[in-house]
């Protein structure tokens, strides 16, 4: 129970030349087609295991939605097929079906009934719901007196209030205010623990890197990219910002980890490295020593402006601390061709102990959105190490000044 | 597709209540508004056909046959526009819910027409109501009113479904038909009597299905007569074809429909 499997699947709208077109192809069905497909997924092709956590990710009219809406069974295919074992939630649009003039109690037992359940077994999920939805007496109150948060509080304990086989999620992990998604984040990631298939889509990196164990990358109406998430996602992320002149290369490294360089290439980054005080370069840090990063600007093309970004990264991808030389003042102007420049940042790694990488970026602007020159994943990798500290957990070094007194 | 509906039956049965409770939820009077509505309109045909115009009936002396006429005539027509109408705009009307939700899609119909019959048989509750107070409530033929109804329901089912597939792949046909209902009423013998239609012109009518389903009513309703079932024949024939043609192209085109909403 709890299995997607998806083969040859395609989906295509279908676009008639004139308004009468359909009609002719209706009425005369030997006269040939009157129109022509407009393909919005071509040849998907995945199988996703029972228990599995997979994430979706793809430019707006990548094919997301309507992949989801083939699998849910909304939509019909074009070709292929779509097999799906066991019980279905979809999260696809919260507070569907809901109707303003009625009580919350009155629309759980209505949107419950249109996804299925019986009204006794609404009766029986109905405390739960209350009590996951945290609305308190407003559950005897009409609707439209209802603030947007809670509508989608309500209706979003009422989509999970059964713990299904297979759980989808389009976009809707970011519901209600900060306390609500830590909720119904933990309630998704409950379900996995339980062996509830995920199938997520969404924009939000690092949801979808703490919960999938697999990512696919749609583009096009096609699966660009599949496999693990921090490889996937990244070359997503370079393809964010990919223009025409634009390259995106994924090569291995030593360590077997897929390393992605994107870009214009109007400046690249020549040589970049991580050295602790005494000016060697380093692979491992002791947590809190002082290091620095140094790196080796190549100006190929002249280019107006140069900012330069890195993020230091825990080994799942989250990242840790990022800035860059706009947010830190230090913009650079009008750079002529054959130029060099170089940057040092120093500072403590106040880290915990764990494996992180760094991801630098060459762009305009605050952002390597607009017009990123390189963009350079994996750049360096690197070790901290608790070698002289009090033994601690997390990802950041925060010592405490420590006081007790007994009475 | 049975068994799938019955199993959203309680959806099929909730949203009917919450329909019906819709309307008048936010009134201070509420469900009373539902007897009010068919009660003034019962009393305005009586008062001003009956008493002001002194409309009679051709062969009946009675000041209340015509009002009984007109109120067997139209409140039966009116089910029929009801579920032919919504009918035809209820895959329209439930656009996002189509796209958003998976579930039997022919709960939507059935909802509409469940809906018809409840307001139907309000309506008509009170109009038997207002009946047993003139005394003249048909006796044992009133339940020739059962069969009658099924058949004309079956009708509007096929005819609305049909109607509201079509309409979703080509809006004009629901422009059209809202035009053809008018000419339809007027061409049925509710608020005249068919004597007055000249002879030459009065065999068309054999090509309306409608007319003999009216004419049964009228027959039952008015003069306490069982209605003539040969001649809803035609009628019934028809009811089946339209509901096997709804069907078909329901399976055909259902999943067309989405994309195109």
């Amino acid at each position: 129970m709890g299995s997607i499997h998806v083969s040859h699947l395609g989906k295509a709208y279908k676009q008639y030349f004139t308004r009468w077109s359909r009609l002719a192809e209706w009425l005369l069905p030997f006269s040939g087609a009157h129109h022509e497909s407009h393909w919005i997924l071509r040849d998907i092709n995945f199988v996703i295991q029972p228990g599995e956590a997979v994430g979706i990710v793809g430019v707006n009219g990548a094919g997301k939605s309507t992949l989801l809406k083939l699998i849910t069974g909304t939509s019909q295919p074009t070709t292929g097929q779509v097999g799906v074992s066991g019980s279905v939630a979809a999260l696809l649009e919260l507070g569907m079906g809901f109707h303003a003039d009625f009580t919350g109690r009155q629309n759980v037992y209505m949107t419950g009934q249109l996804l299925g359940l019986s009204a006794e077994e609404i009766t029986g999920l109905l405390p739960q719901i209350e009590a996951f939805a945290e609305i308190g007496d407003y559950i005897d109150q009409p609707l439209r007196v209802y603030s947007s948060g809670m509508q989608v509080r309500l209706a979003f304990s009422l989509a999970t209030a059964r713990r299904p086989d297979i759980l989808i999620v389009d976009e809707a992990l970011s519901v209600g205010d900060a306390y609500f998604q830590h909720k119904s984040f933990g309630r998704i990631r409950e379900f996995r623990n339980a062996g509830t298939t995920l199938l997520i889509v969404s924009h939000d990196r690092q949801a979808i890197q703490s919960l999938c164990s697999r990512v696919i990358l749609l583009d096009g109406g096609c699966v660009l990219k599949e496999g693990e998430p921090e490889p996937v996602l990244d070359y997503y992320n370079a393809l964010l910002a990919a223009r025409q002149n634009q390259m995106v290369r994924q090569s291995e490294l030593e360590d077997g980890r897929m390393q992605t360089i994107s870009g214009t290439a109007e400046a690249q980054i020549d040589e970049i490295g991580l050295y602790n005080a005494a000016g060697e370069r380093v692979k491992s840090v002791r947590v809190g020593e002082q290091v620095e990063l140094r790196v080796d600007v190549a100006i190929n093309v002249d280019v107006p402006e140069l900012v330069f970004g890195y993020q230091i990264r825990d080994r799942l991808g989250h990242v840790v601390y990022g800035t860059n030389t706009f947010y830190l003042d230090a913009c650079l102007t009008e750079l002529r061709r054959g130029e060099r420049v170089t940057y040092s940042f120093k500072f403590l790694a106040n880290l915990g102990p764990e494996s992180y990488s760094i991801s630098c970026a060459l762009h305009a602007s605050n952002s390597h959105v607009i017009a990123n020159y390189e963009w350079r994943d994996l750049s360096v990798v690197f070790d901290v190490v608790n070698a002289d500290c009090p033994a601690f957990v997390g990802t950041a070094w925060l010592p405490p000044q420590l006081e007790y007194s007994r009475v | 597709m049975i068994s799938a509906l019955w199993a959203y039956r309680g959806f099929v049965l909730g949203s009917v209540g919450r329909e019906f409770q819709s309307k008048y939820r936010n009134s201070i009077l509420g469900a009373a508004w539902t007897v009010l509505n068919p009660l003034a309109m019962i009393t305005v045909y009586t008062v001003i056909f009956s008493n002001v115009m002194r409309a009679k009936l051709p062969g009946v002396d009675d000041t209340f046959a015509y009002s009984i006429y007109l109120c067997s005539g139209i409140l039966t027509w009116g089910l029929f526009a009801e579920i032919t109408g919504r009918g035809q705009t209820v895959f329209l009307e439930n656009a996002n819910l189509l796209k958003k939700l998976s579930f039997p899609r022919l709960c939507l119909p059935i909802i509409v027409v469940f809906n018809a019959l409840l307001n139907f048989g309000i309506i008509f509750g009170v109009f038997l109501v207002f009946l047993l107070l003139l005394g003249r409530l048909p006796g044992l033929p009133l339940l020739g009113l059962i069969p009658v109804l099924m058949l004309q329901v079956t009708f509007a089912i096929g005819l609305g479904t049909t109607l509201g597939v079509l309409n979703v792949f080509f809006r004009d046909v629901g422009q059209f038909f809202a035009i053809l209902l008018q000419f339809w009423f007027w061409f049925t013998p509710i608020v005249y009597p068919v004597t007055i239609i000249p002879a030459r012109f009065r065999d068309l009518l054999i090509f309306n299905p409608m007319a003999p389903v009216i004419a049964s009513y009228q027959s039952i309703l008015v003069n306490g007569r069982w209605p003539d079932w040969q001649s809803l024949l035609p009628a019934a024939v028809l009811s089946l074809l339209l509901c096997v043609l709804a069907i078909r192209l329901f399976r055909k085109r259902s999943g067309e429909m989405v994309d195109e909403l």
